[in-house]
């Protein structure tokens, strides 16, 4: 258990009066609530130890335990003495927690210095803690609407993954989160999706792109070939004289759009000409001969 | 808007232990819309998390409402201007492997 500088974490001195304490916990607290930070892991962290230093420093008694016993470990026996018969008399600390940001977070230190609850007296109902999570999908998973079961702090979930979803996509499911408190709802689960792509399409939102090759002759004289799209193959015409880089949209082709079933984006396919190597000397003499009637 | 979805702004005061004044307040400061209907004050279901959010920055950080209705404003644009950095972020993901 590592021992935690609660002055340090306010960012003030030993010296400091209460006055100093609750104005330094008030800039910080500003700074770093997690209402003013939606979807910051780090910020709630730093809140909830700005929290726990507020509450220790702001209380003269626990401010004075700590600075009798907090760094000195060398008295640690000492205090577990104290902190047990304080147990057997049924004390410990009692309180309740903030919404959001819930009552399990505080540090191992903390808790064996206090007995592990906050004491500030709050009445307010308030919803359950949010649990986030993150979801690494890959693009194919996302392809078509599909059913997921997840397992979060214990419980399942199955989850409906809409077709579509985008890459950072942030949901929110309501009442899966952390139980209420004092008879408050309970809070939502937010998952954020990370997809990943593997794949020779690049996509945006519901539309996707690749680069097909196409040899030197088709490209001239055009005609048919077939391609990859992201569901199969189709057969494509290819109009004579088509320049490298050519882009052609296929309607309907690409990714589905989220939310709105049976929509689809388009795929756009840009045709890269690929000119023949290693050219036998017949070859030359001809290419040479087309030269010549360009020139 | 059905009546199903409204919230009994009596009950929230007793549940939230505020006062009545609060939501008449964030009605006038048009931060959360209060609705009469047959003489009784409702505000919508889904302003219940904002509720929420505003009672914590009242009570954790001592925002007065201007300050709050501020705040909100503020952090709507943050989130349109993070749904907007995403979607730049996976747009630039197109050109960024093509090099």
């Amino acid at each position: 258990m590592a021992f935690i500088d609660y002055y340090k974490i306010l960012g003030i001195d030993k010296k400091s009066t209460q006055k100093e304490i609750k104005k330094a916990y008030r800039k910080l607290a500003r700074k770093y609530h997690p209402d003013l930070n939606p979807n910051d892991k780090e910020a709630e962290k730093k809140f909830k130890a700005i929290n726990e230093a507020h509450e220790v420093l702001s209380d003269p008694e626990k401010r004075k335990k700590y600075d009798k016993y907090g760094k000195d470990w060398e008295h640690a026996d000492e205090f577990e003495k104290a902190r047990n018969q304080r147990q057997q008399k049924g004390g410990g600390y009692q309180g309740q927690s903030t919404g959001d940001f819930a009552e399990s977070d505080y540090s191992d230190f903390f808790e064996s210095m206090f007995g592990g609850r906050r004491s500030r007296d709050r009445q307010v109902k308030f919803k359950g803690q949010d649990y986030h999570a993150e979801l690494h999908l890959a693009l194919k998973e996302v392809y078509e609407t599909h059913k997921r079961t997840l397992t979060v702090n214990g419980k399942n979930i199955r989850l409906t993954i809409p077709a579509g979803i985008e890459n950072g996509q942030v949901i929110r499911i309501k009442g899966y989160g952390g139980e209420g408190l004092n008879g408050g709802p309970n809070g939502d689960l937010i998952i954020k999706f990370t997809i990943t792509n593997h794949t020779k399409f690049k996509r945006d939102k519901e539309n996707l792109y690749t680069t097909v090759d196409i040899d030197l002759y088709k490209a001239l004289l055009g005609g048919e070939m077939t391609t990859d799209t992201f569901d199969g193959k189709v057969k494509l015409q290819v109009k004579p004289e088509t320049q490298s880089g050519t882009k052609i949209k296929l309607k309907g082709k690409g990714f589905p759009v989220y939310k709105k079933e049976g929509e689809f984006g388009d795929l756009y396919i840009t045709y890269h000409v690929k000119l023949p190597t290693k050219l036998s000397d017949k070859e030359k003499e001809l290419f040479n001969e087309l030269a010549k009637m360009r020139s | 808007m059905g009546k199903e979805n409204l919230i009994l702004v009596k009950e929230l005061c007793s549940h939230y232990q505020v006062e009545m004044s609060l939501f008449t307040e964030l009605h006038e400061f048009g931060i959360i819309e209060v609705q009469i209907e047959e003489g009784s004050y409702f505000i919508h279901e889904n302003k219940l998390k904002t509720v929420e959010k505003i009672l914590r920055m009242r009570k954790d950080l001592n925002i007065n409402l201007e300050g709050i209705d501020t705040v909100l404003n503020l952090l709507e644009k943050i989130n349109e201007l993070q749904a907007e950095l995403n979607t730049v972020k996976n747009r630039l993901r197109l050109y960024e492997d093509r090099v």
